[in-house]
């Protein structure tokens, strides 16, 4: 399936990254290769197949909902770029 | 001691030969002087390491010592160390020291083991070659001008120079298995599920596992000793109990059913590696075994269903990398979007910004059917042909990979005949079943691997063959020419 620069641009749009517009291009033909070699999975034939998720067909485990962590927030936030009274500081989203 | 196996070095510890204190000292002393070349290690981890070699000398002292107790090992810089830098090979994570260890680490630090540092890797284990680390490239010891393999290179070149005794590597589409075949050492990747995920960083949820690299199959056992087991911080975790891992390794092989897939022994693959395939068989043919020729006929799916479902899972994983938390965060940010989409300009490198795309497009609105969820189709159709084989042999082998390791360079430009590197390898993580890469020779005087593809938690089997073949060849013995001359 052949992908055009627009639809790159979305997606790299959907995925937060920026691209520089110097690359977009390169990206596109790369990302276009890439679909072309995966567009094989068109020609198989998997009627009545069930998509498969996990290797074991494993399901998800519960367990009670107790309280097992303690709080460890200093922890955490001393490796984050900028934190302020406990709270992660971003750039202002509400004027 | 550093031409000796984990099994004579914790023999050596116990017999008083050496202490770990000693031990620990000339592994640092060999990084510090030969890592150069190399480029196998991203952070050497040295006084901590010296004290948990004091800490294990008093344990060996005291008689209470465990099997891994005073041995140094090397981790691959994807698994959390408390206190340690844990880069993924990414400038994004460059700054990252983690709060916490992830449970194989933990594991090895209650077994007393010596944690030496952390190894070189693909960026966030996305490479076949090690040369998407933000780090450079790690090099082959064979060959300083060829590439290590990759994801887990840097884990391979360390146990092949001599750097470490033994290794950690994780492996989602062969990232253990395809670098010890390049360096010439032991790799086994177990059953999806055997060895806890948590704090080993996600790239591929339903096909990462972690497993030991080594120079023989006696190391990798009692590594996967310490490493196996459920835990009920990973949901993922299997509930299967483990068992002695060395307990097998004698067993005979009178009997055993090997089968060969025609689809892995044909066009593609290299000659002289096909030819060091038939010679390694033919050796398990020596000691009882039987060679069954099998089909796994949705092998040439592998590849483009990898190739959805891997880049379909890192892209969901790698949206936590947003800047806000932890890791790298862009200068000066005009605003939230601005925040968020340099952030992951800056901190991301091609590869791993090429799959995160190729995921985010898979997945996306109008799409999904077509890629995502057709992947997951044919990912049951690929587990179902080995599910179908396994009725009627007990283990798969073939090559490791096409050929020997390639040359520095030569396919980094390429993404797609890159991805090809793992045509032998890419099926077992989309089973979730056992795989293991034991040297068996060399071509052009670069080491090449026998593949052994086992049942869903069948480890003690792989480690058995590869026991049995180990005590007939000296391959996994054999150093790289500059390490045994002394001269590096």
């Amino acid at each position: 399936m052949a992908i055009e620069q627009d639809e790159i641009e979305k997606i790299a749009e959907l995925a937060r990254i920026r691209i520089d517009a110097d690359h977009i291009g390169d990206v596109t033909r790369r990302i276009t290769d890439i679909l072309h070699m995966v567009d094989q999975l068109q020609a198989a034939d998997t009627r009545d197949v069930e998509p498969m998720a996990n290797p074991l067909d494993a399901t998800q485990p519960l367990r009670a909902d107790e309280v097992t962590e303690s709080n460890r927030r200093e922890a955490f936030q001393a490796i984050a770029p900028a934190v302020e009274n406990g709270l992660y500081l971003v750039p202002k989203v509400i004027e | 001691m550093h031409q000796i196996s984990v099994a004579q070095l914790a023999k050596g510890l116990r017999d008083k030969q050496f202490s770990s204190t000693e031990l620990t000292r000339h592994f640092l002393d060999r990084i510090a002087s030969l890592d150069s070349r190399y480029n196998s290690y991203i952070t050497v981890s040295e006084s901590a390491a010296m004290a948990a070699a004091e800490a294990a000398d008093r344990q060996l002292a005291a008689g209470d010592a465990a099997a891994l107790t005073g041995i140094p090992i090397a981790h691959k810089d994807i698994f959390c160390t408390d206190g340690l830098r844990t880069s993924c090979g990414s400038r994004m994570l460059d700054n990252f020291v983690p709060p916490y260890d992830a449970t194989v680490i933990q594991r090895f630090k209650r077994d007393g083991a010596v944690l030496l540092g952390k190894t070189n890797m693909d960026e966030f284990a996305m490479g076949s070659s090690n040369e998407s680390s933000f780090y450079g490239p790690a090099t082959n010891p064979w060959d300083r001008e060829r590439v290590p393999g990759g994801s887990s290179g840097g884990s391979a070149a360390a146990v092949a120079a001599r750097l470490a005794p033994a290794a950690t590597g994780t492996d989602t589409g062969g990232s253990i298995r395809q670098p010890a075949a390049f360096c010439g050492i032991t790799g086994l990747k177990p059953t999806y599920g055997r060895v806890s995920r948590l704090g080993m960083i996600a790239f591929a949820s339903s096909l990462d596992q972690a497993g030991p690299m080594a120079r023989s199959a006696q190391d990798c056992a009692l590594l996967l000793n310490t490493m196996a087991g459920h835990d009920p911080l990973d949901s993922t975790s299997a509930a299967v109990a483990t068992e002695d891992y060395t307990a097998a390794l004698d067993n005979s092989l009178e009997g055993l059913r090997i089968g060969l897939p025609r689809e892995y022994f044909g066009e593609g693959l290299d000659a002289a590696t096909g030819a060091a395939v038939d010679a390694a068989l033919k050796e398990l043919t020596a000691q009882g075994a039987r060679l069954v020729e099998i089909s796994l006929p949705h092998s040439h799916l592998t590849v483009p269903a990898y190739y959805v479902i891997a880049p379909a899972e890192a892209s969901t994983n790698l949206s936590r990398f947003d800047g806000v938390r932890y890791g790298h965060r862009c200068e000066d940010p005009v605003d939230l979007h601005d925040l968020y989409t340099r952030t992951r300009e800056e901190g991301f490198g091609d590869e791993v910004k090429r799959r995160i795309l190729v995921g985010t497009y898979a997945l996306s609105a109008g799409y999904y059917d077509a890629y995502y969820k057709k992947a997951q189709q044919v990912r049951r159709l690929i587990k179902q042909d080995f599910l179908d084989c396994f009725e009627q042999v007990d283990v798969i082998a073939g090559p490791t990979t096409p050929g020997p390791a390639f040359r520095l360079g030569e396919k980094s430009d390429d993404p797609i005949a890159m991805y090809l590197e793992d045509v032998y390898t890419l099926a077992v993580n989309l089973a979730g079943l056992p795989g293991m890469s034991v040297p068996a020779g060399f071509v052009r005087g670069t080491p090449v691997g026998l593949q052994l593809i086992g049942r869903h938690f069948d480890e003690s089997r792989l480690l058995n063959i590869a026991h049995r073949y180990q005590q007939v060849t000296d391959w996994h013995v054999q150093e790289p020419p500059e390490i045994a001359e002394g001269a590096a």
